[in-house]
């Protein structure tokens, strides 16, 4: 039997296949992918967890669901979000709309899903976690991250899931994203450490 | 969508880009008077475009996205052409449509929104290339017309079909050497304002874009009538700079030559009596509360 693929970050090519062309599936209810591999979900909060300690420069890509305030529930989730960035810590970077932006992004301060390299490249991002995106932009993001950098890429969705990161969860709620804070505050707790490079968590000024 | 929703979530409010801010506190979103003034000192609902620099169809879409009354309940349908570069910067809600069909989506969007939200003004924009409304889309552009729908189409009249590089089109001036046309046209621009007019348009304006406040008031008209009486037409010259060989500061001189006296785009409307009649209401009743507004205010 041929082995599996494994959804590992890139380069991986220009274009690199589609994880499901790859024959990589979603996880079902209660479960989680990891590079590929379908694994129960509490499984999987405890290895992003260490990804994301082990990380230089960790960095969660809040999307347009959890930025904009379009019900309570998406307020609840950027809380979550932030207390996840202050346990880690871990820098945000908002990808507050798709616009590609032309002609000029600032990558330094933000990230869109038509060139999400420039972010990743800019700021050295070695594991990032994206996290109320919506499905098609993330796809289209994971895979051009992991055609063209070496960043592991995760995903916290609010639907299926995505193949396309290197792990990804499914059925995201607050409740989830505080269980990934949990996990970390564990791990914490045992003794491993952030590797984190210094960095101030940037309030982002108009330019000229 | 209604402003209401359009507000960050404190939590992450620090990391968002000062634009996003700019926009929540300063954009123009329910307020019925917004105009073109506001372009400048408030948000503008459109940040950069991607067409060629000085391309009259940006100065075109600035003027109409200040112009609408109601940008939080409005909806754009754009068509294949170098408008459509525009529409993934813009922030209005809108849908980009196969070459053609633009005016059949729009017919679709504007029934489902009225089914869907009754007691809300929804108005819908059909923003599209004169190749797209005049040649390959014209029996959409007409059949939405003869069937009364409740919108109104705003043809970008470049007089060519300008994003695949100069090809002759309906809206071309007979005589003209394209590009992609070196034989010159055969025949004479086609008129479509009166053909709108003709095929149950209730109110039609064609102009350039070199007079903000002109095209505001035919944005303005052709909302208000698409509202209460059914479809509505705009033809605005937004020459194309490139394909006639002109630099970027030049595009302002083509259009005022173009509307000068005995100009192909001297300033026409078309609309019925009863429509006459009820924009006067509609224009007096607006100036009062304006009025009304100023006096409260100072
Ligand atoms: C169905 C279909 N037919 C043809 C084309 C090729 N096409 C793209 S843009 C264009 C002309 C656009 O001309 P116009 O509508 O006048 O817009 P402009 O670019 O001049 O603003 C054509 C023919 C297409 N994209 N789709
Ligand atoms: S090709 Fe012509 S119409 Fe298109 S963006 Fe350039 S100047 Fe404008
Ligand atoms: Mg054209």
């Amino acid at each position: 039997m041929e082995e599996q693929y494994q959804v590992m970050p890139g380069p991986e090519a220009f274009l690199p296949p589609s994880a499901a062309s790859m024959g990589i599936v979603l996880p079902d209810p209660g479960q989680a992918h990891i590079e590929g591999r379908l694994v129960d979900e509490e499984e999987a909060y405890e290895y992003a967890a260490r990804k994301l300690l082990a990380a230089k420069v960790p960095t969660l890509f809040p999307g347009p669901l959890v930025l904009w305030r379009w019900n309570d529930k998406a307020a609840k989730k950027a809380a979550a979000i932030r207390k996840l960035a202050n346990a880690l810590p871990a820098r945000l970077i908002p990808m507050a709309d798709y616009r590609p932006k032309y002609p000029k992004i600032n990558p330094a301060v933000e990230i869109n899903p038509n060139h999400p390299n420039l972010t990743i490249w800019y700021n050295k991002i070695d594991v990032c976690i994206f996290i109320g995106v919506h499905c098609h932009q993330a796809n289209l993001a994971l895979k051009i991250i992991r055609g063209g950098t070496d960043c592991y890429t995760m995903a916290m969705c609010a639907q299926a899931g995505h193949e396309d990161a290197c792990l990804s969860f499914r059925d995201a709620d607050p409740a989830k994203i505080e269980k990934l804070t949990a996990a970390v505050e564990k791990l914490k707790s045992e003794g491993v450490k952030s590797e984190a490079e210094d960095f101030d968590q940037f309030v982002t000024a108009r330019e000229g | 969508m209604s402003k209401e929703k359009i507000a960050i979530c404190e939590d992450l409010a620090d990391i968002m880009p000062p634009e996003y801010h700019d926009m929540v506190e300063n954009a123009t979103f329910g307020n019925q008077d917004r105009s073109w003034k506001d372009i400048g000192s408030s948000k503008e609902l459109i940040e950069q475009h991607s067409l060629c620099a000085g391309c009259p169809e940006s100065i075109a879409f600035r003027f109409i996205m200040s112009s609408i009354p109601n940008p939080e309940d409005s909806v754009f349908v754009g068509s294949t052409g170098c408008t459509s570069l525009v529409f993934p910067h813009v922030g209005i809600h809108n849908i980009h449509s196969l070459f053609g069909n633009q005016n059949a989506v729009a017919s679709g969007l504007k029934r489902a929104l009225a089914v869907r939200f009754p007691d809300r003004i929804k108005d819908v924009f059909v923003l599209a290339g004169d190749g797209a409304t005049v040649d390959i889309g014209l029996d959409m552009t007409m059949q939405s017309w003869f069937r009364q729908e409740k919108f109104t189409t705003i043809c970008f009249d470049n007089e060519l079909y300008a994003n695949t590089g100069g090809q002759e089109s309906g809206l071309m001036q007979r005589g003209f050497v394209a590009k992609m046309a070196p034989k010159g046209k055969n025949f004479d621009k086609v008129r479509l304002p009166e053909i709108a007019f003709e095929a149950g348009c209730h109110y039609v304006a064609i102009l350039t874009v070199s007079k903000p406040n002109r095209v505001e008031q035919a944005i303005r008209r052709a909302t208000y009538v698409a509202r209460e009486f059914g479809p509505t037409y705009i033809q605005l010259y937004t020459p194309c700079i490139l394909e006639i060989g002109k630099q970027s500061m030049e595009g302002l001189d083509e259009m005022k030559d173009s509307e000068s006296i005995g100009g192909r785009f001297v300033m026409r409307e078309l609309m019925t009596d009863e429509v006459k009649a009820f924009l006067k209401e509609k224009e007096a009743e607006d100036k009062a509360r304006r009025k009304k507004a100023k006096t409260v205010t100072a």
